[in-house]
């Protein structure tokens, strides 16, 4: 080695490609770049460390089991009482409501935009649409509680100023934008020649949408479907402002209802000492909040991961 | 003449209806979103309009709905969208050319890193929240101040400003670092000589997305404490609120009038949003490059 070292240094023979030394400055880069990738994974790190510590806490005084059945939960009142089962009942059943708007609505959207729509209107629609997920959620929070709220009692439900059934149907529209692109994209991967097919058949437009298109793009439909749960489970301020705050259980959408992020912001807006069994119910719920919504952010994903490999 | 049968072509006839009534369902649904869209801004304009002058760009708020101003929080949101420029795009910016340019996709631990990149953008902003109040504001004994917040808000956008800016490095052909490689460059001077000076279009239009998700964001400000009085200018390790924050407490209230003043709040919030975005448009337009 020595030796062949030498006679390239001496300029006979093919030119050298390597480097006359080793750059310090590259790894440094190299390093630092590194360390930035670092943040998002200290970021997970720190939220499942800030989320158990005080819960597995939380958990040492209530009975895990009394918490994930129990049916009254009032941790800030006397005497106290730690049942979940209102709090993820006000969730699922804003989200309910929020699925019955932007589900077939979504679907329906996106069938239009990908086998409808002429190039030129889907141009201004898709952007014209997607307007309605960038609105902070405080505003719809707004829109639910000062404008829809009294039209649904002017038109005649009985609603109270609080109520589920407004916080979840502006949610639905929130979430609109979110069903209808990530459909859409699954449809406009669907190749060109099962519609061609289909239309060859005799297939009517109605047919080769509803039975080729829509089976065929079906896992990125419903990963669009379960990633809209999961942000409806996750919002706060929508349902902070016009859900209210109190937590009861009751199915009755008319009604103001508690859900799980509505607390933790309720509680967390307080001055709750910490330490305080109080304080770290917001981790306790917080940590259920994560886990739920973890899990179908994972379904999601790997929904979405599957259409793209069969057709692309 | 009696060719096609009877039964034949009425079923034509009906699926032709079929057809109609599906394609006017689905137009309905494409438009009812925009309609609800064109009301929401309607009514915020309409209710906000009276409220709309300079005392509610300038002063500090008040009990009295005509007396009361967002001045503070306007300030206070400028100063949290500055902070997060500075963290969150260099932090963004690397991770991208980290994943991009650097990492081996056949290690474990770049693949997670990934996967961990694309829970946290779905994870619910309260969750952030939580993080900051935990390790913060009450951990490491930072308190309810500006640049907790605008940490929280950094890592909160983290993941959309990685997306964006892993695109555009994607977007610059590989012939242009083949060409840089055989000139002899190194690894980092095809980087920031090459490819960051053609990502950079693409680079700024995904920073300004991140900023204009970030600066409607509620939830987590409430649990860093921005729900606050604040009536003098906010600074780095001071007491703080935020634009979304002052409408929120002005929304809580019960009195129309404050009502009213929320959505003038609202309109100067969509105002900011809609110049971001225009901004954004403008700046794909104008830059981006066809290789």
């Amino acid at each position: 080695m020595a030796t062949q070292d030498a006679t390239l240094g001496a300029r006979s023979g093919p030119p050298r490609l390597r480097a006359e030394r080793r750059r310090v400055g590259e790894d440094i880069v190299k390093v630092l770049l590194g360390l930035c990738a670092l943040v998002s994974i200290a970021t997970t790190v720190g939220i499942v460390a800030a989320l158990l510590q005080p819960a597995i806490e939380f958990f040492r005084e209530v009975d895990i089991l009394d918490y994930l059945t129990g049916t009254n939960w009032a941790p800030l009142f006397q005497p106290q009482s730690f049942g979940v089962v209102p709090l993820v009942v006000g969730t699922l059943a804003v989200t309910f409501w929020a699925c019955v708007v932007c589900m077939p609505l979504g679907l329906g959207a996106a069938i239009y935009l990908s086998e409808y729509a002429r190039p030129r209107a889907r141009k201004w629609l898709k952007p014209s649409l997607e307007v309605l997920a960038g609105i902070p959620t405080v505003v719809y929070g707004f829109f639910a509680l000062t404008f829809f709220t009294p039209l649904l009692q002017d038109i005649g439900f009985q609603v109270g100023v609080f109520n589920v059934l407004s916080a979840g149907l502006v949610m639905g529209i929130m979430l609109l934008p979110t069903v209808a692109s990530i459909s859409e994209d699954a449809m406009s991967s669907v190749p060109q020649d099962l519609r061609a097919g289909a239309y060859a058949l005799g297939a009517t437009r109605l047919h080769v949408s509803t039975r080729i298109v829509v089976p065929a793009a079906i896992s990125g439909i419903i990963a669009s479907y379960v990633l809209a749960i999961s942000r409806a489970i996750g919002e706060t301020m929508i349902v902070l402002i016009a859900a209210g705050t109190l937590a009861q259980l009751t199915f009755d959408p008319r009604e103001a209802s508690e859900t799980m992020t509505a607390f933790i912001a309720a509680t967390g807006i307080g001055d709750v000492p910490s330490g305080s069994i109080e304080y770290k119910t917001i981790f306790a719920v917080g940590l259920t909040l994560f886990v739920i919504t973890l899990v179908m952010n994972v379904i999601a994903i790997r929904l979405v991961k599957r259409w793209r490999e069969v057709y692309e | 003449m009696s060719a096609v049968p009877l039964d034949l072509r009425n079923r034509d006839r009906s699926a032709r209806l079929r057809g109609r009534l599906f394609h006017a369902a689905i137009f309905a649904s494409t438009t009812i979103g925009l309609v609800v869209l064109a009301v929401l801004l309607i009514d915020v304009i309409r209710k906000g309009l009276p409220y709309l002058d300079g005392i509610l760009l300038t002063d500090p708020p008040s009990s009295l709905p005509e007396r009361a101003g967002a001045g503070p929080a306007i300030r206070g949101t400028i100063y949290l969208m500055g902070l997060l420029l500075i963290m969150a795009v260099p932090i963004g910016v690397g991770t991208a050319i980290y994943l991009e340019e650097y990492a081996d996709r056949s290690r474990w631990y770049n693949r997670l890193l990934e996967v961990n990149i694309q829970n946290l953008a779905a994870v619910p902003s309260i969750v952030y929240g939580i993080l900051g109040l935990a390790f913060l504001v009450r951990g490491i004994g930072l308190g309810r101040v500006l640049l907790a917040g605008a940490m929280i808000l950094t890592l909160l956008v983290l993941p959309i400003l990685i997306v964006a800016s892993r695109e555009a490095i994607r977007a610059v052909p590989d012939s242009i670092r083949q060409g840089a490689y055989a000139l002899g460059a190194t690894k980092w001077q095809v980087v920031s000589r090459q490819i960051l000076p053609a990502a950079i279009p693409g680079i700024a239009t995904g920073s300004i997305l991140a900023l204009s998700r970030a600066i409607g964001e509620t939830a987590p400000l409430l649990l860093v404490g921005a729900l606050q009085y604040v009536a003098f200018n906010p600074t780095l390790l001071g007491d703080f609120t935020a634009l979304p924050i002052q409408i929120f407490q002005w929304i809580a209230r019960p009195q129309d009038e404050f009502h009213d003043l929320a959505a003038a709040g609202i309109v100067v919030l969509l105002i900011i949003l809609l110049t971001m975005n225009a901004l954004a448009i403008w700046l794909r337009n104008r830059y981006s490059k066809k290789w």
